[in-house]
């Protein structure tokens, strides 16, 4: 943290003197005109080193993003975020969303020639149920009461009850190969570090602590991607990160609000990359601790709504790069209820509402008062977010104005979640939720998930939503959950247990020879495989 | 001789039990486990697969038993497993046998401080000599605050403006990293030299600020000797004062400067952690930093046992460096 703040004052030191000579690179012109070819290499700068590549057995999202590359789903997700089929061609589910078929393409095969079969999707699913295996990503799969495997290219799982995210949960975690693995013990195996995998890409070398080099599969079955080779290279340093970029020793980064608005308005950038901009899946929010006395009353949450800004501190925080947060959902997206209460900034209606709870200020300090006890509270949040620690000034600044009083107190993440939420020693908290592309939210909202080291730590308790949850949970059909889902986002605008901030955008950057990348609501890396770059563009020339 | 040696070594065992029971305390207290990153604020994770995880970590144990377990494992110099989803055996990770020596963790960090070490030594020995021999000139003062400039400042923001300089408005230098994309593509001279590159910087930074220290020491060491009678003598007897200070004085005024090397071997170590992750070096600090992160605690109790030994070691190093220096101390023994 301290270390951004410096460069941010470098780049302010340096700017007039360092204009950025450009690195000896490709002459942009002649504008995609050859179509795909393939060829060159995609250099991507990440923080974290991936642990393992075994979708599984990973919790940090740097093992994720690199074994994505190289293992797929049953299913995915189509840009309008409808589920479409991945490694399963197709699949039925029984009337009563009990069961469901997938069916298989045929003549998928792992790197190492063996087809890719059900007995494969079999043995994932066994291992990932398996007590002895150490994953985070169990529960889903506990849900399934049976499973089998009619023919070769048939996988069929029957459900206790219906389960709506259960058609969703179907992704890379449970594809792993049979002929290798069968009969071993996964956490003690080379192969979290030398995978066999069926994506796009295959991992050609791992160098511990410096980069990993994948190569792409000449057999992936929706056809050769067209980028050669995909290196990522491990950078712990953002402001470094950065410096590479700019020097060309990587391709691609996500960049940070200031960097996004005013460290890449160059015309060297503008010339050298492509900039995108699209939601990302989570949500920054204010949470109430439900059974503190000063948040009981549903009228004082909903004074402190009005009292704030969100779009002032979208501007001010994300730099404008982001969206205000009405609910738990991404706007734009089917879950998403545009129609609920609103809470313009209105710092009157705010003041009248206190009023109504009884809060007035008596003694002249300017601080709201109720039998005697001044209106403060401490806003908790994690420490090293500076986007967090922005909001929550301002938040402080906002209430000071109606005449409550907010202290602010940053805490290293571990005794922040172990001895201030998990004791529930909070009057609210600034966090944010990532969220799955499946609306279910049930952990989060429902009654029953209150004890601690469970998700609703708010302690939020509200019958029809807990009905609602279940509903959602157990129809497939997009137009029932949809209305639970809309019903609930009514309910919370109202009862206010978050107040929902924003919604930021994600940046990346990707230098600009680059062609073929089309922005969609679930980003820009789904359609890679089809990214190439034209022949006089290309960079680096691989010895075949 | 002998016997003092290893009256020494023996002495260092207690010690070293000592360190590892205070570091292993200390990250135990550390808020937060290994298992909080697969499963803080994660929804799909309930309390008793937050359990089986603990218990598959061996963390549901107390954590003195913890620390026996731990014990009679490095007794048979098994540094255990890695408790990152790889599960590989730390050893593994710091002294990879599959990787080339020049690419093993250990050997990366330990080469770039052996480095600093002799490119200090190098600057900071004939500052201080000079400064000692032209005390209170200009050149003495020019010297003493470019030194000190050195010293204040924080080696990660320099570090910083020294890339983007040399990095990206010159182009001069590598940014991060130790070796190039195409380094196997390049002839053996071309790779010599794309490591060099890699390491120059690295070793510039972290050399900088360590040389106020070694120099001013030298400097001070100096004037005492020059003080003494025996260079009196010397210069009495006519000898140029190049023989003078070179051969008669700077023998006796390097013995303090021993004992400092033995010294900063904790400091260099620790300097490794910001210095790797900055220029993203595969050392051992970089490692040790993740593993923090993470609360990786094999991994880092094995990097800071081998950091303790190492320091332990200079220290003996030191002793008998100064021995085989100084006959004085040689006799006492």
């Amino acid at each position: 943290m301290k270390k951004i703040l410096f460069f941010v004052f470098l780049i302010c030191f340096f700017s007039a003197a360092c204009k950025g000579k450009p690195p000896a690179g490709p002459i942009l012109s002649n504008d995609g005109a050859d179509g795909p070819v393939y060829g060159d290499t995609l250099i991507e700068g990440t923080i974290g080193e991936p642990s393992t590549l075994i979708p599984m057995l990973a919790g940090d999202s740097a093992s994720h993003s690199v074994a994505g590359m190289i293992f797929n789903g049953l299913v995915k997700y189509h840009t309008d975020l409808s589920v479409i089929g991945d490694l399963a061609e197709s699949w039925d589910i029984s009337r009563d969303g009990l069961v469901i078929s997938f069916h298989l393409r045929k003549g998928v095969k792992w790197a190492d020639g063996v087809e890719f079969t059900a007995d494969d999707v079999m043995f994932g699913f066994n291992t990932i149920r398996d007590e002895k295996t150490p994953t985070a990503y169990k529960e889903d799969f506990l849900q399934v009461k049976k499973a089998e495997t009619p023919d070769k290219y048939t996988f069929r799982v029957i459900y206790e009850k219906p389960f709506a995210p259960a058609l969703t949960s179907w992704t890379n975690l449970v594809v792993l190969p049979k002929h290798l693995l069968g009969g071993k013990d996964i956490t003690k195996n080379d192969f979290a570090r030398n995978p066999v995998g069926l994506g796009p890409y295959k991992l050609d070398k791992w160098t511990a602590g410096q980069d990993l080099v994948l190569a792409s599969n000449r057999d992936y079955f929706e056809g050769r991607p067209y980028i050669d080779r995909y290196v990522y290279r491990i950078i712990p340093d953002a402001a470094t990160t950065f410096m590479e970029l700019q020097a060309g020793g990587i391709d691609m980064m996500g960049l940070t609000p200031i960097q996004y608005t005013k460290q890449t308005e160059t015309d060297f950038f503008k010339k050298n990359f492509q900039k995108f901009r699209y939601p990302v899946f989570s949500y920054t929010h204010m949470a109430f601790n439900l059974k503190h006395p000063l948040f009981k009353d549903k009228k004082v949450r909903q004074a402190i709504a009005y009292a704030l800004d969100k779009s002032e501190i979208v501007d001010v925080v994300l730099f404008g790069l982001g969206s205000p947060a009405t609910g738990p959902y991404v706007p734009n997206t089917w879950p998403y209820n545009p129609d609920v209460k609103k809470y313009e900034f209105n710092p009157a209606k705010a003041k009248e509402l206190l009023r109504e709870a009884g809060w007035a200020a008596r003694d002249g300090d300017g601080i709201l008062e109720k039998d005697g006890r001044p209106f403060s509270f401490t806003i908790l949040t994690n420490m090293g977010n500076s986007l967090r620690k922005n909001t929550a000034t301002i938040i402080q600044w906002r209430l000071a104005k109606i005449g409550i009083s907010v202290e602010i107190k940053a805490l290293e993440w571990s005794t922040f979640v172990n001895e201030f939420i998990d004791k529930r020693r909070f009057e609210a908290v600034l966090l944010g939720w990532s969220i799955g592309l499946d609306p279910d939210q049930y952990d989060i909202w429902h009654s029953s998930k209150t004890k601690s080291k469970e998700f609703n730590f708010i302690s939020y308790n509200n019958p029809e939503v807990d009905a609602l949850l279940e509903q959602g949970r157990r129809t497939f059909d997009i137009g029932e959950r949809k209305k639970a889902y809309f019903r609930i986002q009514e309910i919370l605008a109202e009862e206010v247990p978050y107040i929902f901030l924003y919604v930021p955008d994600a940046t990346p950057i990707v230098h600009a020879r680059f062609k073929g990348i089309k922005p969609s609501p679930i980003g820009i890396s789904y359609n890679q495989p089809k990214w190439y770059v034209p022949e006089s563009m290309r960079r680096h020339h691989i010895d075949q | 001789m002998l016997k003092y040696l290893l009256k020494r070594i023996l002495e260092m065992i207690p010690t070293l039990i000592g360190i590892t029971l205070i570091s292993f305390t200390i990250i135990h207290l550390a808020p937060g486990k290994p298992t909080d990153i697969l499963a803080d604020f994660n929804p799909k994770m309930t309390p008793e697969a937050r359990e089986r995880l603990e218990k598959y970590y061996g963390l549901d144990k107390p954590v003195i038993v913890q620390y026996g377990m731990w014990l009679k494992r490095i007794v048979r110099l098994d540094f255990g497993e890695s408790f990152s989803s790889d599960r590989r055996p730390v050893m593994q990770k710091i002294w990879d046998k599959k990787q080339p020596l020049i690419d093993r963790r250990l050997f990366v960090t330990f080469m770039i401080n052996v480095i600093s070490m002799i490119v200090i030594l190098l600057i900071s020995i004939p500052i201080g000599i000079t400064s000692a021999t032209h005390r209170n000139s200009l050149y003495d003062k020019i010297m003493t605050t470019t030194v000190f400039v050195g010293f204040a400042m924080p080696s990660f923001w320099l570090a910083l403006l020294l890339m983007m300089f040399f990095g990206i408005y010159l182009g001069w230098l590598p940014i991060s990293g130790l070796k190039s994309m195409n380094y196997k593509t390049l002839s053996f001279a071309g790779q010599v030299f794309d490591r060099v590159s890699h390491l120059v910087l690295p070793v510039f930074i972290a050399s900088f600020g360590s040389l106020a220290g070694d120099s001013r020491y030298m400097r001070s060491s100096m004037l005492e000797v020059i003080r003494q009678d025996y260079i009196t003598v010397a210069r009495a007897k006519g000898l140029p004062e190049r023989i003078v200070i070179y051969r008669h004085a700077l023998r006796n005024a390097l013995l303090p400067l021993i004992t400092l090397i033995g010294l900063s071997i904790p400091g260099l170590i620790g300097g490794s952690v910001i210095l790797e992750s900055i220029f993203g070096i595969p050392g051992m600090g970089q490692l040790l930093f993740m593993s923090v992160m993470t609360r990786d605690y094999p991994m880092i109790m094995c990097i800071l046992t081998i950091g303790a030994i190492l320091t332990l070691l200079g220290n003996l190093l030191a002793d008998i460096g100064y021995m085989l220096a100084d006959p004085r101390i040689r006799a006492q023994q």
